[in-house]
């Protein structure tokens, strides 16, 4: 599946950038994260723990951080393989913006679950892929702002909300 | 009135006893001392490179007595294909290896790396985890039309391409067909997808591996439709046991549909790490793996055309079809869209010209075989749609343009190379009219649309080959097997008797049956009689229980023996009662001698047999004991009409299923109850077919129908009382109980029923949809009413990436 969406940060376009590239940072963002170590050039490797539906399972794996563009765009691109649950993979590809003295993260998110994931999951996996990438840039938005910033997340664009949920639910065909 | 026993009576299943009272012997009941468990890591993409896998870890997880990869298995041979096919160009086949773990490549989701046998399946399944196979993803080959364009990713690197084969038939009629095609006054064309399959039978398959290393010998107990063909292929192909080391027993088994009938990688492995690790080997498949292990059925895409003339006579019939075969090729998959499907394209039809065409495609999906009809399903489908479609288009009564073209003289010879013997569709036909109420049909459609209901009547008649086959033509036809069958009748001093059948029982009741054929023949009562099947040990070699023989061909082996019994039964009669043996009769277990009072009871010329004191020994040896061989000199050919009422909710597009009967010839009949149970199994697996059930990839060949949640099996509430008949009975003129088959001609005749209905509802709304493909699920016909066109577009129906409700069951 790929769905897209943005957010206006408020914070100068470099400190987005940072962020972006902290494991501190993506730890705290990803939904489920336990564990996130490693640098940009590397990549980081990651453990995190989820539930798709009926399946809970334990994800080690790898986040790459490809097309860096700095401080404009990069692609986030991670692979977790948890055992008999089967894998999840997926990429986001980030642009930054500046706009009125705060940075616009934009995102297309595309995700793919296999194995068991996709035996028993695949029915609900659109809408879990999509609570996750909006509860990943919420956070990542709200970290980068720091507490007592905090707002109601941006509904522009028609994605995210209630629309983006009519859509999805009626003309799945149109999300890619 | 109604016989209480013998040929004819609804004698209840004896089995049904222990089935349900919770006494069967499953195989995964069989549990011998000092058993391991094996658990199988299997591959969760469609597609990938192994470039190693790291079985350390996994080695030193508590309870592992062994991890097993590939080159483990160094010498012994791949699962082997057991028919070949010849393309149009004279080529055989492309085979490529099967091998029992994944060699260099995994080809579906599914497919086995690694196995791990442990002292518990936890420590099996929890080892597993640690194995780390390090997997280079490939593209999926998933699309059949795709997969065989030139440059398209190959399945097998080694192959030429992903076609299996491009056969014709009948080769040499394609010219004429195409003649007659230009010629004709119309041409009907349908092009339309026959959905894959889950077989889905209620017990999931098991494999126990025994050695015994005090004789040498390996025993394999697996839920197999046929354990004598399992040795011989496991034996002599895979492991190299001789026979006479190799023991296979398939006990008590829970339903097939056919998937039961292929030798599978688990069961030789099984055999292969008992040997291996001096320690009896169990394997029982989750449900999760069956869905992604069991062969699949159907996936076919298919163009058909049928010429007519001036006056709607059929003057040709051309197809052309794309067959999954799957990754591999599983042990009969070839045979099914060629011969099994190819030779029944005439129908109940007296088309002059057909030319069939089929082209099997290798993808990264599970490999795909026979399953309930296995072949003729898929005929009949494509052919009793076109005719409806043909009908609809030319303005005429699909019944009358039905019967205008039938067959009416036997026997009669098809233009693609089969012999129907007997048969009467005329009064199938009228049978099928008469208990469905055809005439009250339109009644009951006004009061439908009271309700606000579109209410559609749909008929389909069908002709099949059961009771495969005649040896020396299935050679012919590429088949690496004899498909005879065998039974032993051995009857005991007090006069019991125990048949030893070659066919195998999973849910058709031959220990009833058989015994009741038996008790008709002899005259004594069927407790009598014991039925035993599924043991290499104790049976002798047969071809097993599929494509509706066991009767046909393992009852008719039981009949030849029987009779050789009776024959010298008679002689010891005849010498007991000092009379001629031409004089000696057989009647309700005793021997008379015609126009005398003398007789002799049953049990004392079998006592005689075996104390053969007073004794013709200069004439006959002692013993009652005789084995039979039955090879067919024919299929037979069941057929029938069916029926099928629908309503369809227009703001939804949920069909429910109001109606729907069988009127089937199936020639005689033993049992009539099982026979009407067997229809009813059948009508249920068809309908669900039509209507529900279908497994899904998505365009990166996940499977993502693996699960009730997702797959939809037929419920009873789903389905309205059948009314089924077979009261329209002509004989089997070939074999010596007159009889047809009955196992799979309602899985058989009941899609294209159903569809036709589903059609005949929209077009009296005012919906003018040309076909919709299977299962009609609500979204599916929704659509087709709202104009959208029927969903061609990808050879696996379901993967359609950008549409995941879609093509999905609800």
């Amino acid at each position: 599946m790929e769905l897209s969406g943005h957010r206006i940060i408020d914070a100068p376009r470099e400190e987005v950038w940072a962020a972006l590239l902290n494991p501190d940072v993506l730890k705290e963002c990803v939904p489920g994260c336990q564990e996130m170590a490693g640098n940009p050039e590397d990549g980081f490797d990651a453990t995190v723990v989820q539930k798709v539906g009926p399946v809970k399972a334990t994800f080690k794996g790898k986040v790459h951080l490809n097309d860096m563009n700095a401080p404009e765009s990069l692609t986030l691109e991670g692979e977790g393989k948890g055992g008999a649950a089967g894998f999840a993979k997926g990429g986001a590809k980030c642009v930054l913006t500046e706009e009125d003295g705060k940075t616009r993260l934009d995102y297309d998110v595309e995700a793919k679950v296999g194995g068991k994931l996709a035996q028993l999951g695949s029915r609900i996996i659109d809408g879990f892929a999509k609570k996750m990438a909006d509860q990943f840039f919420e956070d990542f938005k709200a970290q980068v702002e720091g507490p007592g910033t905090e707002s109601e997340p941006e509904m522009a664009g028609g994605e995210g909300g209630e629309p983006a949920k009519k859509k999805g639910w009626f003309g799945r065909g149109s999300a890619e | 009135m109604p016989k209480d026993g013998g040929i004819g009576a609804s004698s209840k299943r004896r089995e049904d006893i222990r089935f349900l009272s919770g006494t069967g012997q499953y195989t995964d009941d069989i549990n011998l001392h000092g058993q391991a468990y094996a658990y199988f890591l299997r591959s969760d993409v469609a597609h990938g490179k192994i470039n190693g896998i790291d079985t350390s870890a996994a080695e030193g997880m508590p309870g592992v007595l062994r991890v097993f990869t590939a080159k483990d298995f160094d010498g012994v041979g791949g699962i082997p294909c057991g028919w070949q096919i010849t393309s149009i160009d004279g080529q055989p086949m492309q085979e490529p290896k099967h091998p029992i773990l994944a060699e260099g490549k995994v080809r579906h989701v599914g497919d086995p790396i690694a196995v791990v046998v442990a002292e518990s399946l936890a420590q099996a399944r929890d080892a597993a985890e640690a194995i780390m196979p390090d997997i280079e993803d490939l593209p999926a080959v998933m699309d059949m039309k795709a997969a065989v364009q030139e440059g398209a990713p190959k399945v097998h690197d080694d192959l030429t391409s992903n076609l299996c084969y491009d056969w014709g038939f009948v080769e040499d009629n394609r010219e004429a067909v195409d003649q007659a095609i230009k010629d004709a006054a119309h041409v009907t064309t349908l092009e339309l997808v026959n959905n894959r399959m889950v077989a889905n039978p209620m017990e999931p398959r098991v494999a126990v591996g025994d050695y015994a290393a005090h004789s040498g010998e390996s025993t394999l107990y697996t839920t197999s439709q046929n354990p004598h063909v399992i040795r011989l292929l496991m034996g002599a192909f895979v492991l190299g046991i001789p026979e006479h080391k190799l023991r296979v027993v398939a006990p008590d088994v829970g339903g097939g549909f056919g998937t039961k009938i292929f030798h599978y990688a688990e069961e030789a492995f099984c055999t292969f790490a008992a040997k291996q690790l001096r320690r009896p080997v169990k394997w029982t498949s989750s449900r999760s793996e069956a869905f992604m292990s069991d062969a699949h059925g159907r996936d076919h895409v298919t163009k058909i055309e049928l010429a007519l003339d001036a006056d709607n006579n059929f003057t040709a019939l051309r197809t052309e079809t794309y067959a999954n075969m799957g990754a591999y090729l599983s042990t009969f998959a070839p045979s099914v869209p060629t011969w099994l499907h190819g030779t029944l394209m005439a129908g109940n039809y007296k088309t002059p010209l057909i030319y069939v065409n089929v082209k099997a495609v290798f993808t990264n999906t599970v490999p795909v075989d026979a399953y309930r009809g296995a072949g003729r399903p898929e005929a009949t489908f494509q052919l009793e749609r076109v005719v409806d479609k043909a009908a609809r288009e030319l303005g005429v009564d699909p019944i009358a343009l039905r019967r205008q073209n039938f067959i009416t003289e036997f026997p009669y010879a098809t233009p693609v190379a089969v012999e129907y013997d007997t048969g009467d569709y005329h009064a199938t036909m009228d049978k099928v009219l008469e208990v469905s109420d055809h005439a009250g049909f339109e009644a009951r459609a006004a009061e439908s649309k009271k309700n606000g209901k579109l209410r559609g009547y749909g008929i389909a008649h069908y002709i099949e080959a059961c009771g495969i086959a005649p040896s020396n033509l299935v050679g012919q036809l590429g088949a690496r097997a004899g498909l005879y069958e065998s039974a032993t009748v051995r009857v005991n001093a007090t006069g019991g008797i125990v048949v030893m059948t070659g066919s195998h029982s999973h849910g058709q009741g031959h220990e009833t049956t058989f015994a009741q054929v038996i008790s008709e023949m002899i005259g004594i009562d069927a407790d009598q009689v014991e039925i035993v099947h599924g043991d290499t040990a104790r049976t002798p070699m047969g071809m097993g229980t599929y494509g509706s023989r066991s009767i046909a061909v393992g009852g008719s082996a039981m009949v030849r023996a029987a009779e050789k019994i009776i024959n010298k039964a008679k002689k010891i009669a005849a010498h007991l009662m000092e009379a001629s043996e031409g004089d000696i009769e057989l009647k309700d277990g005793a021997f008379t001698v015609a126009g005398t009072d003398k007789s002799v009871a049953w049990g004392d010329v079998t006592l005689a047999a075996y104390v053969p004191h007073n004794y013709p020994l200069e004439d006959i040896e002692p013993g009652l004991e005789e084995t039979a061989f039955y090879d067919p000199a024919n299929f037979t050919y069941p057929s029938g009409g069916y029926a099928c009422e629908v309503e369809v909710d227009e703001e939804t597009g949920r069909v429910e299923v109001m109606g729907f009967t069988a009127a089937d010839d199936f020639g005689n009949v033993i049992n009539p109850m099982i026979v009407e149970g067997q229809v009813h199994g059948g009508l249920a697996q068809g309908i669900g077919q039509a209507l529900w059930e279908n497994c899904a990839y998505d365009e990166d060949g996940q499977l993502i129908s693996a699960s009730y949640m997702d797959y939809a099996m037929p419920r009873s509430t789903d389905l309205p009382m059948f009314k089924v008949d077979h009261s329209c009975v002509t004989p089997c003129t070939h074999n010596p109980l007159g009889v047809k088959g009955c196992g799979e001609a309602g899985a058989i005749g009941s899609p294209p029923a159903v569809i036709n209905a589903v059609i005949d509802a929209l077009h009296r709304g005012g919906y003018d949809v040309p076909h919709i493909n299977m299962p009609a699920s609500p979204d599916r016909v929704w659509a087709a009413m709202q104009g959208a066109k029927a969903n061609m577009g990808a050879a696996q129906p379901a993967a359609r990436s950008t549409d995941t409700a879609e093509g999905r069951s609800v």
